[in-house]
């Protein structure tokens, strides 16, 4: 116990045990700042396990001698509240400290310091110990396109900027447009959307060359599939949403059937099925582009969550809603449409992104059918005999390529959530 | 009734079609291939199976692969999960930031990429096994894979009585404690009781000479001028660690956003309220906190462990002999039965989920508020 008394800073020589703590803690950040980057050992004259944990040992001491509510300093008590509330928490503190203190020279040498990027071979990167950016480098538009003809490049840009400006039309729409908003993102825009893709992408007329859809890739085609999945599955999820709170049974069995059947499977023998087992089900002389069948296939997977999320949703709407909107003599689809799904949809904003999230992470698993988006690609560029054993690198990047558009797209969702939020 | 007839037509136009496709390549709808031989082999299984045996078995090789996964996933990603949930709550600035930045990193990265990252990249960057440092002295985690010592017991059946007739004495117990307070106000110490138990039974079998464990360490081995493994231990594949170590990574992000929400859900007058009625900090935990951030925890972390086992799926991706692997894929290419073994595939799963889902139910169910 008297061990502890010492340790305890008491209010009447405070600034004693300021000094004194501070000292300890500057101390043994210092050893460990001088352990990793310089690797220098000041205290190893202790014995082995002793000299490991010595920074751990001091600091705890100098943290411990800090402590003491209210102590007149705010920057103390800013430190004592925030990371210093107790020994277990003081601790963890240090180590987490000192991890990243460890982990940073090794990392930082490897990504920037002993990296190369110059170069166009794989030359470049030999007898180097960092990272080889030269390999993204040289492959970036392969992750980018897939195996699409490099010269036809311009087609795949083209296309996606006219359907970021036709998204942009919407807001635009003033007036008695504006009632025709939903209607214009939910048929028409879906219908100029494929008409570009296929004719600007997939070529064969108007004197562009036909590229088959095995050719596609990369981040383009990420692309492609998940904003063509996100357009449908969201009426086929709503209707399905309302056929499961529908009064009709039949209607209502046959939804809750699709619904938990689709929710049970996971998506790879979903792709599986469109692959091998729906060509069963044509009539062998039809045929149906592979891309289209995967695109289909995630349509009806992903429709099943959508259609789960929007359930929350109208059922979290009180039954008042629906009243009110009969007694003003609505049908069930202008109740459904003006009323009830407008709220509904407005109470899920983030459910709904977070299946959209899912959708998005989920495009890499088409490579079960022999399409290869950026992942795939990067599982080709992987194997190719020039340049074998930079799998990290790659890793790395599609990681974080992945991680921004995810994260942009959930904090998109929060400033949504922000923006229609309504006082009840 | 519109919709019906439209369903009903769908589906006739689909079977149909499967008829004629099927005559046409000349193979019928049937699932007595099922007792054929296969003819191939599969790298890991859990029973004996060589390419002597038939689908059946195959089946049940890649189904008992997939189950392998998805429990040491669920178990891993719960462990984490619990621990980076309570993190975000901590007053700890550093700790709740490092917790955050977790969630935030590996839930937006896709699952498939974080498994070719851990199989690909990170577990190729071990040593090969006539290199390695043992870790934890006895088990030694190489390229090829972790090897672990196996035990082998003698008489395993006589301390698996041991430790039921242990749970049974514990449950007659409880019921006395129980009865004990309620009569008289008198406290056992039930948990330290049956601790005591637990251990005390499987060690009588033990000193009695009864069972016998044997430890068989892995030994460093020659297969030929260059190739080393060990020998006589358990060894893990390398696809099974990365897979376990992806999908728990993965799925434990959400588990601890569920049990961040959970433990959030609880006002702070519940606690309050509990310590002036006079209970101790530790029963407050207990019998307050805890029952009702459980009732909000568990139905969201049951869909996380419904979404591990579907995704364990991917287990595919680095040919680790899954379910999907081993029938919806060697399997398929062999016999060319695409619609038979794609349903059985998926009935399994549903099956699978299901199952799990059912579990969950009722065990939300025990714990739910008893309104009256």
């Amino acid at each position: 116990m008297n061990n502890i008394n010492v340790l305890k800073p008491r209010r009447e020589n405070f600034q004693t045990y300021l000094y004194v703590g501070s000292g300890l803690i500057f101390v043994s950040i210092f050893d460990v700042i001088l352990r990793s980057f310089f690797s220098l050992n000041f205290s190893s004259f202790l014995p082995g396990i002793l000299n490991l944990f010595f920074p751990l040992i001091i600091g705890l001491v100098g943290l411990q001698m800090i402590r003491l509510e209210y102590s007149g300093n705010r920057i103390v008590d800013k430190i004592n509240e925030s990371v210093n509330n107790n020994t277990f928490n003081a601790g963890l503190t240090l180590l987490i400290i000192f991890l990243t203190l460890l982990a940073t020279p090794p990392a930082l040498n490897w990504m920037i310091f002993d990296a190369t990027i110059s170069g166009d071979t794989k030359e470049a990167c030999v007898g180097s110990e960092g990272a080889c950016w030269t390999y993204i480098k040289v492959w970036f538009r392969r992750f980018m396109y897939g195996m699409y003809p490099n010269e036809f490049h311009w087609r795949i840009n083209t296309a996606f900027m006219i359907l970021i400006g036709f998204a942009f039309v919407g807001y635009f729409m003033r007036g008695k447009l504006k009632n025709y908003i939903t209607f214009y993102y939910a048929i028409f825009y879906p219908i100029i959307a494929f008409i570009i893709i296929n004719f600007l992408i997939s070529g064969g007329s108007f004197g562009l060359e036909w590229v088959e859809t095995n050719a596609w890739g990369g981040l383009s085609l990420t692309f492609i599939v998940s904003f063509f999945g996100l357009i449908f599955c969201f009426p086929l999820g709503m209707i399905l949403a309302l056929g499961r709170r529908s009064e009709l049974p039949v209607i209502r069995y046959i939804s809750i059937g699709y619904i938990e059947f689709w929710r049970g499977v996971p998506l790879i023998t979903v792709l599986f099925m469109s692959s091998v087992m729906f060509p069963m089900f044509l009539p062998s002389d039809a045929f149906v582009d592979k891309l289209i069948r995967v695109i289909a296939a995630i349509i009806l997977f992903e429709a099943a969550y959508v259609a789960e999320v929007i359930r929350g949703g109208l059922q979290a709407l009180p039954r008042g809603q629906y009243d009110a909107a009969k007694s003003l003599g609505m049908g069930y689809w202008r109740m459904q449409i003006f009323v009830i799904l407008p709220q509904a949809l407005k109470l899920v904003i983030p459910g709904i992104a977070n299946t959209f999230l899912a959708l998005v992470k989920d495009t890499p698993l088409i490579f079960v059918v022999g399409l290869s988006e950026v992942v795939g690609m990067l599982q080709m560029a992987k194997t190719n005999p020039k340049w074998l054993g930079f799998a990290m690198e790659g890793y790395i990047f599609a990681s974080i390529l992945f991680w921004a558009i995810c994260y942009a797209m959930s904090k998109y969702s929060q400033y949504l959530e922000l923006k229609y939020k309504t006082e009840r | 009734m519109l919709t019906l007839l439209f369903v009903v037509s769908v589906i006739g136009f689909f079977t149909i079609n499967a008829q004629l496709n099927m005559d046409e390549r000349g193979i019928d709808f049937g699932f007595g291939f099922l007792n054929q031989e296969s003819s191939f082999d599969v790298q890991f299984s859990l029973i004996e199976y060589d390419g002597s045996h038939s689908y059946a078995k195959a089946y049940l090789v890649g189904l008992l692969n997939t189950i392998l996964v998805s429990v040491l996933g669920i178990i891993f990603c719960t462990i984490i999960g619990v621990i980076v949930g309570v993190a975000r709550l901590s007053p700890n600035y550093l700790i709740r930031n490092t917790a955050a930045w977790y969630v935030e990193f590996f839930r937006n990265v896709p699952l498939l990429l974080q498994i070719f990252f851990w199989y690909y990249a990170a577990l190729r960057a071990l040593p090969l096994p006539e290199n390695t440092e043992p870790l934890f002295g006895v088990t030694y985690l190489t390229v090829k894979g972790y090897y672990i010592p196996r035990l082998i017991w003698e008489n395993f059946d006589i301390l698996l009585y041991s430790i039921l007739a242990a749970i049974i004495s514990i449950v007659v117990i409880k019921n006395y404690a129980k009865k004990l307070q309620e009569e008289k106000g008198q406290q056992l110490p039930v948990f330290l009781i049956s601790v005591g138990l637990l251990l005390l039974f499987p060690a009588i079998t033990f000193v009695t000479g009864m069972v016998q464990l044997k430890v068989a360490l892995p030994v460093l081995k020659q297969l030929s001028k260059t190739s080393f493994i060990y020998a006589d231990g358990i060894s893990v594949p390398p696809e099974l660690l990365a897979l376990v170590l992806a999908l728990s990574l993965y799925t434990a992000t959400f588990v601890a956003e569920c049990v961040r929400a959970g433990i959030q859900g609880i006002s702070k007058g519940q606690k309050e309220a509990a310590a002036s009625v006079g209970l101790t900090p530790n029963q407050i935990l207990k019998l307050v906190i805890m029952p009702q951030a459980l009732r909000i925890i568990i139905p969201p972390t049951t869909n996380q462990y419904l979404n591990l086992t579907k995704n364990s799926s991917l287990a595919a991706a680095i040919a680790y002999p899954d379910l999907v692997l081993v029938f919806a894929g060697t399997a398929l290419m062999q016999t060319g039965r695409a619609i038979e073994i794609v349903s059985i595939t998926m009935l399994t799963y549903l099956t699978l989920s299901l199952a799990i889902s059912l579990l969950m139910n009722w065990y939300n169910k025990k714990i739910a508020i008893k309104e009256k």
